[in-house]
């Protein structure tokens, strides 16, 4: 083992069915460290921390830690926490009825006697030398979230951890509190404590961690200090993408010019929603394609999730075809001609038990209303057209939409809209976790339905395929929109300068 | 083996397949498991005769009789618990309170401020409609606190269930009304000349009213879709929480129907008994009838088919003498039955079992 290193992973491997997550995946964390893990959706950063705990049992390689001679053999959580690695989730899982001293020590007294006393005194000891204002006998559920995570770390903390894990710890705290939790960060690692960061925001990786360690597609790509790798790089890391020798993409669909003369399809103007993110201004015209760009996490879909009102709206003008429009609900923008193809298809998109039939008609049919069914026959005669036209591998029209692959639940869900006939057509990663020929049909028919007057806005995590399909781009960085890049603008070296922001100007 | 399997695809054992992993098959099954019993025990229980009521009309009576008569209030409070159990995900465990107020309501307009009139006080079918706009303002009360105030179905019901009893005594002054008109006693007797109970002919036309509300509007699409996924729904442009309210309001008119029926039987109502536990009884003929009772896909003939089976057990139940205190004993057993069977766990061990007895017997037949 490395010096002061306190843990280290040796070519960790993980598959499942069809997936190798992870492969022979080396990390190493040192006493008095905050390293951040980063990666893409699907990098293997959740899938490694798992391994880690003991929540999933890792293929193949090797878990060593400072103070044990053997390899160790991490079964389960359990076992995680008694070698002195901790866990703190973005979900707090705490007891919110329950007391501060409670939670603090649930499951961990000694002996059948309890004395509250002395748990509560305790307790104070522990939150004082962690710098946490909080009575240890308030209820937790009466404490700011910030406190919440920050007792959940006590906990933690207080397991004797030689390793803290900290998975997405601020994703939902607002600056101050993200402050008060850093200044607790760099208290713990002042005492020796390991801590494995995973966050998305790029700004706090820059301020509080040393290293970083970059998995992409279940692969390391490396571990670096912060002063050698500049956001730039980091990002161009993450993406898979060499800045320097990137031969660039320009987007074979041609140059969009609006008719000046004709108001845009969709205007939005300080348009915001209840899911935090910053007002965005946006526009969209007929037969134009644009995409979000961004980092997971950096409010791409909650743009898209705010034109629809799937989020609460709490302000911002819209406007179609120049008049001004009053979309609050979901139904108000379907029945202005526009459509939204969700993020999570699972839980936003399929109505898993019903049939294909019944999953390609639903929007057609609350758009159409209570009183104006679609007869079976007609449901079929619909559900049959995009079958065909999406080439959609189903048993039949009665097939649950469950039992279909990935790739052909969306295409269900994509023939769904297309159905009602949009003049607007929102795709919020169409192509996450289907195979390649589907994404190209996809992005193929993306392009058609342009062609053919459509508007489109695309999102997907792979750079390329916006290139490929968007004349247009809004980047977005930390919930706000940071720039739009059109034109000549539209390469991977200007989508990366602009999502990393800050101080990257010069690498362009 | 696996070539085999596919080279011989039995018809019989298709269509038994089939079967089985249709709804309505337990329902079905249930039927004939005690049509079989009661045919062994006692084959009188299938004896119908032919009489005449006192005022010299035809009646057929008999067990079966009892089962149509008893069985179709069931039949027609399943309907709506059906419907809320899809799209809530929960039951409506007032059902039994409700009927006590829908039936004080209708006694109270048919008998005005006298609790023994010698004629009606209004007509019948205002004392109807009355106990309908009643009865459907309660179930929008459930609807309310189950969809707008995300209340469990069960504990936001179990307030009704509580105070329904003494809501319904309040109704008519704790007196026991009693409506002595022969019309008024039809609904929930027999019409003059056909010998087959009236409640039969009421829960037929409730079957076809749904039927025909299914027909002509998207109403069963909209449920099924709020039950399975909330999320999505709301992204296609549904109201969720309406759609659940509305279905509380519609289990609201089968409740005032099963009332009507209730009240005209007896010509009176017995506050705390009247349709006493008949919400547990409503809610097993969905389970019986294959719905899942956490919401989704629904069938409400298998859910009818359910009512019956469950009047079918309790009628074989008192045949056999057993009291009526121990009833609800062996009703348990069955649904014990019932609810196993239907787990599924057992029906993916039971599925893995029957796979294995068929293919060791497929390969017996190979070699």
């Amino acid at each position: 083992m490395k010096e002061n290193a306190v843990l280290e992973l040796r070519n960790i491997c993980k598959s499942f069915p069809g997936v190798k997550a992870l492969q022979n995946v080396d990390f190493t964390l040192c006493e008095g460290e905050i390293h951040a893990l980063m990666g893409e959706n699907g990098a293997g950063k959740s899938t490694l921390i798992k391994v880690l705990t003991g929540v999933y049992p890792k293929d193949s390689g090797t878990i060593t830690m400072k103070g044990f001679d053997k390899p160790l053999n991490i079964k389960s959580p359990q076992d995680a926490q008694n070698v002195g690695i901790s866990t703190v989730y973005q979900e707090i899982s705490l007891c919110p009825n329950l007391s501060v001293a409670e939670n603090i020590y649930i499951g961990r007294q000694k002996g059948s006697v309890l004395s509250w006393k002395k748990m509560n005194e305790e307790a104070q000891k522990v939150l004082d030398s962690l710098g946490i204002a909080v009575k240890p006998t308030q209820q937790l559920a009466s404490c700011s979230i910030a406190v919440q995570q920050m007792v959940a770390i006590a906990r933690a903390v207080d397991m004797q951890c030689k390793v803290l894990i900290l998975d997405e710890p601020t994703s939902s705290l607002d600056e101050n509190e993200v402050e008060k939790l850093f200044v607790l960060m760099r208290n713990l690692k002042a005492r020796g404590v390991g801590i494995i960061f995973v966050t998305h925001f790029l700004d706090q990786v820059y301020e509080v961690c040393d290293k970083i360690t970059v998995l992409r597609d279940g692969t390391l790509v490396g571990e670096y200090t912060i002063s050698e790798l500049p956001r730039v790089q980091l990002v161009s890391k993450m993406l898979g993408k060499e800045l320097d020798d990137l031969s660039d993409i320009k987007g074979d669909a041609a140059v969009f010019v609006a008719d000046e003369n004709v108001p845009p399809v969709f205007e939005a103007k300080g348009l915001y929603s209840d899911a935090d993110i910053k007002p965005i201004d946006f526009t969209i015209h007929k037969g134009e394609v644009n995409g979000f760009a961004g980092l997971l996490g950096s409010g791409r879909s909650e743009c898209v999730r705010a034109i629809f009102a799937a989020d609460k709206v709490l302000g911002g003008e819209v406007k179609m075809h120049g008049k001004p429009v009053k979309i609050t609900k979901p139904i108000d923008a379907m029945k202005n001609g526009i459509a939204y193809l969700s993020e999570d298809r699972k839980r936003d998109g399929i109505v898993g038990d019903l049939s294909v039939r019944d999953n390609i008609i639903l929007a057609m049919q609350v758009k159409e209303g209570l009183f104006k069914p679609i007869s079976k026959a007609k449901a079929t005669e619909y559900a049959n057209k995009y079958i065909e036209l999406l080439d959609i591998k189903t048993a039949s029209v009665n097939t649950p939409i469950k039992s279909l692959s990935g790739g052909n639940q969306q295409k269900v869900l994509l023939g769904r809209w297309l159905l009602t006939n949009p003049e607007y057509l929102i795709l919020d990663e169409p192509t996450r976790g289907i195979d390649v020929g589907t994404k190209v049909d996809i992005q193929k028919l993306v392009l058609k339905l342009a062609s053919e007057g459509m508007s489109v806005t695309f999102i997907s995590s792979e750079t390329d395929e916006m290139l490929r399909t968007c004349s247009r781009l809004v980047v977005m960085r930390d919930r706000k929109a940071v720039g739009e890049l059109s034109g000549e603008e539209l390469s991977q070296n200007m989508i990366m300068n602009t999502i990393a922001g800050g101080e990257a100007n010069g690498t362009d | 083996m696996a070539q085999i399997k596919t080279a011989k695809t039995n018809p019989v054992s298709e269509f038994f397949s089939k079967l089985f992993r249709n709804q309505i098959f337990i329902p079905i099954a249930a039927l004939l498991l005690l049509a079989i019993f009661n045919l062994i025990a006692d084959p009188s229980f299938f004896k119908i005769t032919l009489g005449y009521s006192s005022d010299g009309n035809p009646v057929l009576s008999g067990y079966i009789m009892t089962i149509l008569d008893y069985g179709s209030e069931l039949a027609i409070l399943a309907i709506g618990m059906t419907l809320v159990t899809a799209a809530s995900g929960g039951q409506d465990i007032s059902v039994g309170a409700a009927i006590a107020i829908s039936g004080s309501v209708v006694l109270r307009v048919l008998c005005g401020t006298d609790s023994r009139p010698e004629t009606l006080q209004a007509p019948i079918i205002v004392a109807f409609l009355v106990s309908c706009l009643v009865a459907m303002a309660f179930g929008a009360f459930n609807g309310t606190l189950v969809a707008y105030f995300k209340i469990q179905p069960m504990v936001a019901t179990l307030i009704l269930f509580t105070a329904g009893r003494s809501i319904a005594a309040w109704i008519n002054n704790n007196e026991l009304p009693i409506v002595s008109d022969k019309v008024f006693s039809y609904f929930g007797g027999f019409l003059p000349g056909i010998p087959i109970p009236t409640s039969f002919f009421i829960a037929v036309a409730c079957m076809i009213i749904t039927a025909l509300v299914f027909k002509f509007t998207s109403l069963g699409l909209y449920i099924q879709s709020v039950g399975i996924n909330q999320n999505s729904s709301r992204l296609n442009g549904l109201n969720p929480e309406f759609i659940k309210f509305i279905t509380y309001v519609i289990l609201g008119f089968f409740v005032a129907v099963a009332g009507f029926i209730k009240v005209s039987r007896l010509s009176t109502i017995n506050y705390s008994v009247v349709a006493k536990d008949i919400e547990m009884d409503a809610i097993l003929a969905v389970a019986l009838g294959g719905n899942a009772l956490s919401g989704g896909k629904f069938n409400i003939g298998a859910s009818v088919l359910g009512a019956y089976v469950i009047q079918f057990l309790t009628t074989t139940l008192y045949k056999l003498e057993v009291s009526s205190e121990a009833l609800s004993a062996y009703k348990a057993i069955v649904v014990i039955i019932l609810v196993v069977m239907s787990a599924p766990i057992v029906r993916e061990k039971l599925a893995a079992l029957i796979k294995k007895i068929k293919a060791s017997s497929a390969a017996k037949s190979a070699n």
